[in-house]
């Protein structure tokens, strides 16, 4: 059997044995900087790249916890399926974005106001 | 004294947050899709060492070959190479960096302040980068034992897609289908709204 003796991780974070924290703040780095690029770009096309990043900042959490938790693998076929959700909602979002530069002749998402003429 | 383990995982780290934070900065968007490639990568290497094989590959084929080729296109086909347009407007962004500095600090401090409960190997068998298969793959002939051994959970994924999953995946796939019918639907240039 494998070994599940829990290992009691102590609250104060050290650099060197690269745990479950590590991974998770990783991962928070990576969605803060998601956030940040959704928030200051006017581009619709880098805002989806923002919500990539995002996406994958929450599939580092789900594989973290699959690795390091006793979830037995449900959190990796949760990745599976946001890996698949994020390929959909980003074909679909470029349709939309070449649908509303063939109208306005810009992506900019702070001129595109109207949902029709 | 730094494991290979330790190593690896600041080099992913340290790849994934530069070419991340040149997404944030660059002026060219062209060179923020080209410096996503590497934050892609840089996150397959890290679910290689939580040894998630199946979820490093699916990541490379799906969002390096699928996703990232669809906004290289949607980047091309949007911007007018020729024009000033191709520089990604910015806005103010000493509001979003305070905003994102505290959501950071607040994130941190809550993750370094929890306890969590670990567990030394994946619940589902060794990983590749215990002690033991490591010796293993120095020395062949020291014995080790049949549990310690990794097959990867390639199979494991594979029995649970299609056992307790596998309404979630039908579903997904049905999403799948309805969106990418929907995308090209959405995007023909001669669509409903013209007529």
């Amino acid at each position: 059997m494998n070994s599940l003796n829990p290992i009691n991780q102590s609250s104060t974070i050290s650099i060197l044995p690269v745990g479950l924290t590590h991974f998770l703040i990783l991962s928070a780095i990576l969605f803060v900087l998601g956030i940040f690029v959704m928030l200051t770009r006017k581009n619709a096309i880098a805002v989806l790249m923002g919500i990539e990043l995002i996406l994958n900042a929450a599939n580092i959490n789900f594989v973290a916890f699959t690795r390091y938790g006793a979830v037995n693998l449900g959190g990796q076929m949760t990745a599976i399926f946001v890996i698949v959700i994020a390929a959909s909602e980003a074909a679909v979002a470029l349709a939309i974005v070449l649908n509303v530069y063939k109208r306005f002749q810009s992506v900019n998402v702070a001129e595109v106001h109207a949902l029709r003429d | 004294m730094p494991t290979l383990f330790d190593i690896c995982f600041y080099l992913f780290a340290a790849t994934i947050v530069v070419s991340a934070i040149f997404v944030c900065f660059s002026r060219n968007i062209v060179h923020a899709a080209f410096s996503l490639l590497f934050t892609f990568f840089g996150v397959a290497g890290v679910y290689v060492l939580l040894s998630a094989d199946f979820i490093a590959v699916s990541q490379i084929l799906l969002y390096v070959g699928g996703i990232l080729v669809l906004i290289v296109f949607g980047v091309m086909l949007t911007n007018r190479v020729t024009n000033i347009d191709i520089r990604a407007a910015i806005r103010s962004r000493i509001p979003a960096a305070i905003l994102c500095g505290a959501l950071l600090f607040i994130i941190v401090s809550l993750l370094v302040g929890a306890h969590w409960i670990t567990f030394k190997e994946p619940p589902w068998g060794a990983s590749p980068w215990n002690h033991d298969a490591v010796e293993q793959a120095i020395n062949p002939t020291h014995s080790i034992s049949d549990q310690t051994t990794s097959h990867g959970t390639a199979m494991e994924l594979g029995k649970l897609m299609m056992t307790d999953y596998v309404l979630p995946f039908e579903v997904v796939s049905i999403v799948l289908l309805v969106a990418l019918l929907g995308a090209a639907m959405i995007a023909r240039r001669d669509g409903l709204s013209n007529e």
